[in-house]
């Protein structure tokens, strides 16, 4: 059956949008795609390079960094040297997807499909989302953010705010849960549970820093304990309970840079297959539209077009070769499980036995919820892909001279292969493990952090900077330890807190 | 329930904040790289954006990451004719070894961080902390003065200001255009009248009636009056107001043949920053550009930035010619008077002397400011020594030196710094 086109040019309108997202809404609820309520705003360039620019938060509390991010973004843009991100989507419900007033119909129609179907029930279904975010609250969260630091910034003077914020974001990355979840956050909530924590944790501190010797000191000095008694992974959580000197507002600030990054942490852990699913699914809605005779050819060429550059992977030795493209690989995997459900291969029954041959959106959808990067690719990533990604790995070891092809995209190469790239995606191992080791509590108030090293690599120069950030939060010396796998002492920085 | 919002009209520039934030903490470095700018510009692009770099170490945030080094396994797409075992030289520079966003980030490390300030932005940073000094004295006062101009034509007003030709025009227009009904039919019948007249069997009611007909158009057409007051017209004229402050800027500078290309290059870049600054800060400002050799003329802003003179210097002329034109032009309690002169210092020897006495007598007590600048990098001629005497006696009188072109810009702060008092 095929039915009349939706609209003939790629000029839009909100009726278009309306009439488009209407199929591309039935479409994508034929699937079985659950999503949260979708919002979707039309802006300016001015406003996506904003957006762009704030890594993607609707309201985001002012600081230069954001600054410095839309001024070399609108550079870029302006020369031509990158398109702008068609899409930016909030992980919020309702889903908050963008539109640009710049882009065609055809274009419009792809962001709804990807964004407001893609990942918004990836948001709302993936267990790492489920867990560790809030989509009802975080905006609200959002705007207390902004509206207590431009209180802060009145009170105590931009600069100091600044120094804060500098300082915190300079550990943002250390500033996440991994493994426990946190409360759920709302602006209410916060608003009146923040005085009385202000008090009590000032309390805390005072407690913990009394200079007044007890009784017993003796007895504590001799098992000289650790304080903490067990390594912190959460260090701006530790500095904002723990540091002696922050005032109340202050730790409040930690606390907000905290929750944000606590907030993108899962996004960072799933890059290839938010994308992937998203991608995937505007494909496979935007082609139903097409069957259903809902588009042009036109409106078909100018959609694949687009969706070629994205999904496109330079190899390693193109000038264009910026790492794997989360797009390419994520999308390919994600059609290569559909492909393994609906026309299993024998290889694919040797090595997917549960997934030859069931059915695909079962199998997908189970997929999308119960993993992140890591796992997705020990999982599902094919011999197939690999061969057509024609993947494969190098062992670098500073040991050697030269660097060795370790794998390739053979039979025997193929389990190492995809173990290596799941490694690749393991945020454990490409950030550098560091935790808050010890405080000395009875001599000069020192706070040691303690790297642990991975397979032998090194921090970068640029730790010193960022232990200087530290030692402004904590206020006194700030040591740090690299410790090589058999637990000797590799290399030890230490920074003074500048008056 | 899906909803639809254009946001396109709200949250405009909403990075406007985090932009300034932007400028402020790299305030100093940007205040670098325009000095640099300054300095290597022509002056006729002064007044525009400009690009700034600033170093990227001081822009990029730091955090824990891993450096160089170690064991790494790295996986990488598009193999040709790698086979597993492989030894392949380490590549310079890490690449290959790029495992996505790390990669890039070290990677940029050592470029400028370019962007570009808007006009406006780039003169904020230009004259910021400068001041014109004094201005405060003659009629600063917030009392708006007005005065009237001719704004078209209204159909009101007093007899006085009828405008005799718009208001006849008017009056012609409306008579053709009210009696050209009349007319018509008036032709018609009288070759009517004619047609019948000429037959004889007509019978006379018909004439009668036909000369009847022609007499009550006769009558009609006469009956429009000549000029109506719907025709009259009257200028209009409006209250405008006046700027309450005048400022006039003398522009003084030597062109003669003692002066070398590169001084001359240094005083037009100096005036230039002036002129720029002085359009910037008020909206009703003269400029008056004064060259000198041996004599002095007044000269349009284009002769007096790129004409092409030689001979020898009398100072004195150009003073001269500046007092006649303040006598003339701008009576001291209606202005205040500004000037800046420049030259390198050399004066025909027995000029100097007289240029003192005309400024302490004609010019000093008129002027809000008078500021010398001395270009050369020798040592001070005959100029600066009187001069010098001049500025002990007055403290609206500045002078300072430039050697080099990179000068031109911390001494032009310095003289027109913001005076807190």
């Amino acid at each position: 059956m095929t039915r009349k086109p939706i609209s003939e040019t790629s000029e839009w309108t909100f009726e278009l949008i309306e009439e488009y997202h209407a199929e591309i809404e039935r479409i994508a609820k034929n699937f079985g795609l659950s999503t949260y309520p979708v919002q979707l705003e039309i802006i300016t360039t001015e406003q996506m390079m904003d957006a762009y620019s704030s890594v993607g938060m609707p309201v985001g509390y002012s600081h230069w960094t954001f600054g410095k991010e839309f001024v070399n973004t609108e550079k870029n843009y302006k020369r031509g040297q990158m398109g702008l991100a068609y899409e930016i989507v909030i992980n919020s419900d309702p889903c908050i997807a963008y539109l640009m007033e710049e882009n065609s119909m055809p274009m419009q129609a792809l962001v709804i499909a990807h964004a407001a179907y893609g990942h918004n029930s990836f948001f709302k279904n993936n267990y790492l989302f489920t867990t560790w975010t809030s989509a009802d609250s975080i905006i609200d969260y959002l705007l207390f953010a902004k509206e207590y630091i431009l209180k802060c910034e009145q009170r105590h003077g931009e600069e100091a705010v600044e120094d804060i914020l500098d300082s915190c974001h300079a550990l943002k990355n250390f500033g996440v849960d991994r493994y426990k979840r946190p409360p759920s956050l709302s602006m209410q909530e916060e608003m009146s549970r923040q005085q009385e924590r202000e008090e009590y944790l000032q309390s805390q501190i005072n407690e913990l820093w009394k200079t007044i010797p007890e009784k017993t000191a003796d007895h504590h000095a001799a098992d000289k304990k650790h304080y903490p008694s067990e390594p912190q992974e959460n260090i701006l959580y530790f500095i904002e309970k723990h540091a002696p000197l922050l005032e109340p507002w202050q730790r409040e600030i930690v606390r907000i840079v905290r929750k944000i990054s606590q907030y993108f942490y899962p996004q960072r852990q799933t890059q290839v297959m938010n994308e992937g699913w998203a991608t995937f699914w505007h494909y496979t809605i935007l082609n139903q539209l097409y069957d259903e005779g809902l588009c042009t050819d036109g409106f078909m060429l100018e959609f694949l077009q687009s969706h070629t550059n994205v999904v496109q992977q330079p190899g390693f030795d193109s000038p264009y070769y910026s790492g794997i493209n989360p797009y390419a690989l994520g999308f390919n995997m994600m059609t290569d499980i559909r492909r393994m459900c609906e026309s299993p291969t024998d290889e694919d029954r040797e090595w997917f036995p549960e997934i030859a041959g069931s059915n695909w959106l079962e199998t997908m959808d189970f997929a999308m919820r119960n993993f992140k990067d890591e796992s997705f690719i020990g999982q599902y990533l094919s011999p197939k892909v690999i061969r057509d990604f024609k993947l494969f790995s190098i062992t670098d070891d500073d040991k050697h001279r030269q660097i060795e092809v370790s794998a390739i995209h053979n039979t025997p190469g193929y389990q190492s292969v995809r173990s290596t790239l799941s490694e690749q995606y393991n945020l454990g191992s490409i950030e550098p493990n560091i935790q808050v080791y010890d405080v000395d509590l009875k001599g000069d108030r020192s706070l040691t952090l303690r790297h642990t090293q991975f397979q032998r690599r090194p921090l970068d120069k640029s730790a010193n900077e960022v232990l200087k950030h530290a030692a402004r939060l904590w206020g006194f010396n700030v040591k740090l330890e690299s410790i090589d796998d058999k637990g000797l002492l590799v290399k030890a920085y230490e920074c003074k807190p500048s008056k | 329930m899906t909803q639809i919002v254009d946001r396109r009209l709200n949250g405009k520039n909403k990075s406007a904040v985090n932009r300034q934030k932007f400028l402020r903490r790299f305030r100093k470095q940007i205040k670098k790289s325009i000095e640099n700018v300054i300095a290597e510009r022509s002056v006729t692009d002064l007044d525009k954006g400009e690009k700034i770099s600033i170093p990227r170490k001081d822009t990029n945030e730091p955090f824990f990451h891993h450096g160089k080094g170690g064991h790494r396994e790295v996986v990488n797409p598009g193999n040709k004719e790698f086979q597993a075992g492989d030894k392949i030289p380490r590549p310079e520079g890490g690449a290959g070894q790029g495992n996505g966003s790390e990669a890039s980030d070290s990677g940029e490390g050592t470029d400028d961080f370019v962007f570009e300030l808007s006009r406006e932005e780039f003169l904020q940073f230009f004259f910021e902390d400068l001041e014109l000094p004094n201005l405060v004295k003659t009629k600063l006062s917030t009392i708006t003065e007005t005065k009237k101009v001719r704004a078209g034509h209204t159909s009101e007003g007093i007899p006085a200001n009828i405008n005799v030709v718009r208001s006849l025009t008017g009056a012609m227009g409306r008579r053709i255009a009210l009696r050209s009904p009349y007319k018509k039919e008036l032709k018609e019948k009288e070759s009517e009248l004619d047609t019948l007249l000429k037959r004889h069997n007509v019978t006379d009611q018909i004439i009668v009636d036909l000369q009847e007909r022609i007499n009550y158009l006769k009558r009609k057409i006469k009956n429009i009056p000549f000029i109506d007051t719907f025709d009259l017209r009257y200028d209009n004229r409006i209250e405008q107001p006046m700027p309450t402050t005048q400022a006039v800027m003398f522009c003084i500078m030597d062109v003669s043949g003692s002066m070398g290309r590169e001084e001359k290059d240094i005083s037009k870049r100096f005036f230039m920053l002036l002129y720029l600054f002085l359009t910037r800060t008020y909206e009703k400002i003269q400029v008056v550009f004064i060259s000198h050799h041996t004599i002095a003329s007044e000269v349009d802003e284009e002769t007096f930035f790129y004409s092409r003179e030689t001979g020898g210097t009398v100072v004195s002329s150009a003073l001269k010619l500046m007092s006649k034109i303040i006598s003339e032009r701008y009576p001291t309690n209606d202005w205040n008077i500004y000037a800046a002169q420049a030259s390198d210092g050399d004066n025909w020897h027995n000029d100097s002397s007289i240029c003192k006495k005309i400024l302490n007598e004609k010019i000093m007590p008129y002027v809000q400011y008078f500021a010398y600048i001395e270009i050369t990098a020798d040592r001070h001629q005959n100029l600066w020594e009187e001069y010098t005497g001049i500025k002990s006696d007055w403290d609206n009188f500045a002078m300072k030196r430039i050697e080099k072109i990179p000068d031109i810009y911390p001494v032009f702060r310095k003289l027109f710094q913001k005076r807190t008092t």
